[in-house]
């Protein structure tokens, strides 16, 4: 009966792993489907991939996309390094507030943010570009960054730090010598997770993005919606996805080896 | 200390100062251009968007957001359940098939999904070539794709935390309950349930708070009978003939709703802990 069970919990689990990948094969497939109309089969071919980068404007759009995100992974982990560092040392009023706070980001719903980050913008007279996507995403990337780090700092034995100190180190060369190697897995996490969200993020880079500024999410959801399904958007989309498998696949290493 | 003061400045400048000119757009009178016309002021905004039509949308986002929620949470804790104490050596392979999705955007999801659905679709090729229909379904733009999708798209979101609970189950306590004469079903309701409380919390507002203000799934999936929320949001800034003062005015109201509902609800949740990713 027990044995019954478990198989019946294993096939339903299978079932649901499986849900989650159908609609991504499908398009993994189907962009090396040669024929444009449906996804019945009719060969393998990597025309649509071709064709895809004989355009520019994906070119453009990926290096912007990339930029943006390197930006954001930089100033995010030395922000989140440093908030993370802060509150898993000190014990100050408010703190466990501010821990709740710095959670709202990360889950209030994107548009209502993206939206104020405009009027923002609007307000202070500031031209819209590649900027000012990178300071919407670090309002995200920066909370998620410090979660991440401090998560991982729990554990922490400062004891090593005071030994490198009585042994005369400087706070600095304590901090790159003895603390940084001990944190840096959680640094890495930090880092994937910021580039990652970054990456993806759709809502903000389309209220943030200047006029004429191509950014991959932008370009995918415009393609999406004028034309519908098609087998060079199939293509792009699966290179997009493959970001994404990697930094999932680099984030499931760190953070199993902690 | 000093350490986090670049990062409280940021979010200062960057997250909070915007709501508070979101608020004054809320209440404010634009021009045509959408600039802000000094010393206006009406509540018109805040009274339009409890009028019918915008309020259903309100409803329907919340009806969305718990429907999907509570989908997810039947679906995904079973195999949370499975990942967390059952599935011995392919734990990782499991786990690293929840975290993909996880980690992947919404967006490229959703269209994964078009690609599934559409007319052309894998699901209607094989509808026809098992001559069980003549003509391609319509199985896009309508209800069923949107809760769908919403459920296809949010269901990592519930699996991760739940699994972060079903992983640490001492299953000792199960035994225990079992061998002091509790049937299956029973030491479920008292034992394993009450355990995995916290992800269940946890799970719930990572799913049911950014659902209430999803964009990209009934935009993409959805037809004109289940615009959501944040449809509304997106229109009145993206397109020309768009009120930013009553965007605004709706965003604020989604965002107290949220933080409202929030509050509510962490006070039964483990500080922290609950949250870890």
């Amino acid at each position: 009966m027990r044995k019954f069970g478990d198989k019946i919990l294993k096939s339903y689990s299978v079932f649901v792993l499986a849900f989650l990948y159908m609609p991504i094969f499908s398009m993994v497939v189907f962009s090396f489907n040669d024929s444009r109309l449906t996804a019945a089969w009719r060969g393998f071919t990597v025309r649509w991939y071709i064709e895809l980068f004989n355009g520019s404007d994906i070119w453009t759009a990926f290096y912007n996309t990339i930029f943006v995100a390197l930006v954001v992974t930089a100033v995010s982990v030395i922000l989140g390094t440093a908030t993370a560092l802060a509150m898993s040392r000190y014990n100050f009023r408010g703190k466990s507030t501010l821990d709740g706070y710095l959670y709202i980001p990360i889950i209030i719903p994107e548009i209502t943010e993206a939206l104020s980050l405009l009027l923002l913008y609007v307000w202070a007279g500031v031209p819209l570009g590649l900027m000012t996507i990178v300071l919407g995403h670090l309002t995200f990337a920066i909370p998620f960054a410090a979660l991440v780090i401090r998560s991982r700092m729990a554990g922490f034995d400062r004891s090593v730090e005071e030994a490198a100190q009585s042994l005369g180190a400087n706070e600095i060369h304590t901090f790159l010598r003895v603390t940084l190697p001990i944190i840096s897995p959680g640094v890495i996490a930090g880092a994937l997770l910021a580039f990652t969200q970054s990456y993806d993020d759709f809502i903000k880079t389309a209220f943030t993005r200047g006029p004429g500024v191509d950014m991959l999410p932008t370009t995918i959801y415009n393609l999406a919606r004028r034309g519908g399904v098609s087998p060079e958007l199939n293509a792009l989309a699966t290179i997009a996805l493959s970001v994404s498998i990697v930094m999932a696949i680099l984030w499931q290493k760190f953070s199993s080896s902690k | 200390m000093l350490l986090i003061v670049p990062t409280l400045v940021f979010l200062g400048v960057f997250f909070a100062f915007p709501f508070l000119i979101t608020v004054q757009y809320s209440i404010g009178v634009t021009d045509q251009f959408n600039r802000l016309i000094a010393g206006g002021f009406t509540i018109s905004n805040f009274v339009s968007a409890f009028e019918g039509l915008y309020f259903n949308i309100f409803l329907r986002s919340l009806w969305i957001a718990l429907a999907t929620t509570v989908l997810c949470l039947v679906l995904g804790y079973p195999a949370a359940y499975w990942i967390g104490v059952k599935s011995g050596k392919m734990k990782n392979l499991a786990m690293l098939l929840v975290i993909i999705p996880f980690w992947s955007s919404f967006l490229i999801r959703t269209y994964a999904m078009m690609s599934l659905l559409y007319r052309g679709g894998v699901i209607n090729q094989i509808l026809l070539q098992m001559n069980l229909i003549r003509e391609p379904l319509d199985l896009l733009y309508n209800p069923f794709s949107v809760m769908l999708g919403m459920v296809y798209n949010y269901l990592p979101y519930m699996i991760l935390p739940l699994y972060a609970s079903t992983e640490k189950l001492d299953l000792s306590l199960l035994e225990a309950a079992q061998s002091l004469g509790a049937n299956h079903v029973k030491a479920f309701l008292k034992v394993t349930l009450p355990l995995t409380r916290p992800g269940i919390l946890a799970g719930s507002i990572l799913v049911f708070v950014p659902a209430v203000g999803e964009f990209v799934v009934p935009q993409l999936l959805g037809g004109t009978t289940s615009v959501m929320v944040g449809q509304l949001i997106w229109n009145q800034f993206q397109s020309y003939t768009g009120s930013w003062t009553f965007g605004s005015a709706v965003s604020i109201l989604v965002v107290a709703l949220v933080l409202g509902l929030m509050t509510l609800f962490l006070r039964y949740v483990t500080k922290g802990e609950a949250f870890t990713i």
